[in-house]
């Protein structure tokens, strides 16, 4: 499975060469980002509230029992943001934008449109990979800070309304806001642009090399999202242990 | 060598030793080749001979096993070759990007190289496809056309690069008689025009003795023959001949 290491980082590598042309792709870069939002906005929504509630669901009565109510927004708050956020947000882009772009660049292979670019001189790279790349690498970590606010405020309403916890509003934010630093905020930040680099590598790369007709297609859409997902919960575990260093 | 004013003529291509294989199985067996700036070379041969297997080494889509392809001399892997010389491609199955549309996939190449303002393209855009016989086509996407059609706009997408080589994979089939016509004769035209090398892999007997100089016939990855028309028609090797006077001869029984 990770036979395709060495090919991914020389891909990066190529596009990263390119980025002097990201300006000249603006068009598709925007264009892929408004796709990447409106594939992605409510479903992030949808998740975002209930991976917050049902992490309140889960310590608030513990803590209750315990007498330590008063952690349960600072434990929410940061469980979100450093860890929750991005890795959910990461899993659900893999799932819509990851595999659309396998799709979409692996029928493109097959179906010799790339050699037809080639032939016009115009690099796949420049034209197909980097206003992918850059588009999934902005968005992601915006979606992540989107998905932190909304799982916040999940949190807090299953805080609130559930019988067992019971907590005030105030109390849940008042020890969030104590907690919850800028670097928390940044740390999840981080995450997300290094899943949003290794779902946009992947899937380009997974494009790319489709082979045969369109069961290569649904192979390089299959493998796109199993080899990101995988990808991204290992270095989650060496990126948490990196950014530990600088808490 | 190299030419003063590399934009006003065709160029030479030189394909020497050219070997591939795919999975063990040998393609192309040493091809040997060449052709000669503005000229018309029509390669034809049987089903899988390989012909499109070597127009994709032609203009650098492949790489050889063994062997080279030179334009002007000059190895067609590097990529400042590929950079110097304007080439062109009509694919066998067109090889439109579908999710352009047609206006797009024509002007695609001085979109992208920015090589004229937006008003100049959507002239020059019109101006090809006009010539290659379709109008009011410019806002529909790939999957709306036909497949003649989408052949054409090909056709056209190669044009507007204005190359100095152009290779043409089957560009008649799928083609009504008449479209045929008139494509055959862009291509004398374009020749006579700017003088480009043109590479047609047909297997119209009528559009490669119409308008070729020479004539190339390969089988199973090897050139059989290589000449002027006339010569090709008297070679007496049984396997050309046969390819060359197949006919519809369907005898009914009563
Ligand atoms: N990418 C590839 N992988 C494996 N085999 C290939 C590949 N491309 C071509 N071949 C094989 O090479 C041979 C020649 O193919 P090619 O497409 O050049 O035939 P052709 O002469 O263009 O035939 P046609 O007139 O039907 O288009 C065929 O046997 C084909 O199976
Ligand atoms: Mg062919």
């Amino acid at each position: 499975m990770f036979q395709n290491f060495g090919e991914m980082i020389v891909l990066l590598w190529r596009v990263l060469r390119l980025a002097p042309q990201t300006w000249r792709q603006r068009g598709k870069v925007m264009e892929q980002l408004f796709e990447i939002g409106n594939a992605s906005l409510l479903m992030a929504c949808i998740l975002s509230i209930f991976i917050g509630g049902v992490i309140a669901l889960q310590i608030g009565p513990v803590l209750v029992e315990r007498g330590m109510q008063s952690y349960l927004g600072g434990i929410v708050g940061l469980s979100m943001c450093k860890e929750l956020a991005p890795v959910m947000m990461a899993v659900l882009i893999a799932g819509r934008i990851g595999s659309a772009m396998a799709a979409e660049i692996g029928s493109m292979k097959v179906y010799q449109e790339i050699d037809a670019l080639q032939t016009m001189n115009i690099n796949p790279n420049s034209y197909l990979v980097l206003p992918r790349l850059t588009a999934i690498s902005v968005a992601l970590p915006l979606l992540v800070i989107f998905s932190i606010l909304i799982g916040w405020i999940g949190g807090a309403l299953v805080c609130v309304y559930n019988q067992h916890i019971g907590i005030s509003f105030q109390a849940f934010f008042s020890d969030l806001s104590q907690t919850v630093k800028i670097k928390h905020l940044l740390n999840g930040l981080f995450k997300g642009y290094v899943f949003a680099v290794i779902i946009g590598v992947v899937s380009c790369h997974q494009g790319l090399k489709t082979m045969g007709g369109p069961r290569g297609i649904g192979r390089s859409v299959t493998k796109a999202v199993v080899n990101s997902i995988v990808l991204i919960l290992i270095l989650d575990y060496f990126l948490t242990r990196l950014l530990q260093y600088f808490d | 060598m190299s030419a003063t004013h590399p934009t006003q003529r065709g160029v030479r291509v030189d394909i020497q030793g050219l070997r591939k294989s795919y999975g063990g199985q040998e393609v192309l067996h040493g091809i040997d080749l060449t052709v000669q700036p503005g000229e018309i070379f029509a390669l034809m041969g049987p089903s899988g001979s390989g012909k499109s297997v070597l127009l994709k080494h032609v203009i650098g889509l492949e790489k050889p096993d063994a062997g080279e392809v030179s334009i002007e001399g000059e190895p067609i892997r590097s990529q400042a070759v590929r950079d110097r010389y304007r080439m062109a491609m009509v694919f066998q199955s067109g090889a439109l990007l579908n999710s352009l549309t047609v206006a797009e996939n024509v002007g695609l190449y001085l979109v992208e190289h920015r090589l004229k303002p937006p008003a100049e393209i959507v002239r020059i855009v019109r101006e090809k496809l006009d010539l290659v016989g379709l109008n009011g086509v410019e806002a529909k996407y790939p999957n709306e056309l036909s497949g003649g059609m989408k052949k054409r706009v090909s056709i056209a997408r190669a044009l507007v690069i204005d190359p100095q080589l152009i290779l043409y994979d089957e560009p008649t089939s799928e083609l009504d008689p008449l479209i045929a016509v008139t494509i055959a004769e862009e291509i004398v035209k374009l020749k006579r025009r700017i003088g480009v090398t043109s590479l047609v892999v047909t297997h119209d007997r009528d559009l490669a003795f119409g308008i070729a100089d020479r004539i190339a016939i390969i089988q199973d990855g090897t050139i059989l023959f290589a000449g002027a028309p006339a010569d090709v028609k008297r070679n007496p090797d049984p396997l050309i001949q046969r390819f060359l006077n197949a006919e519809f001869k369907i005898h009914i029984e009563s």
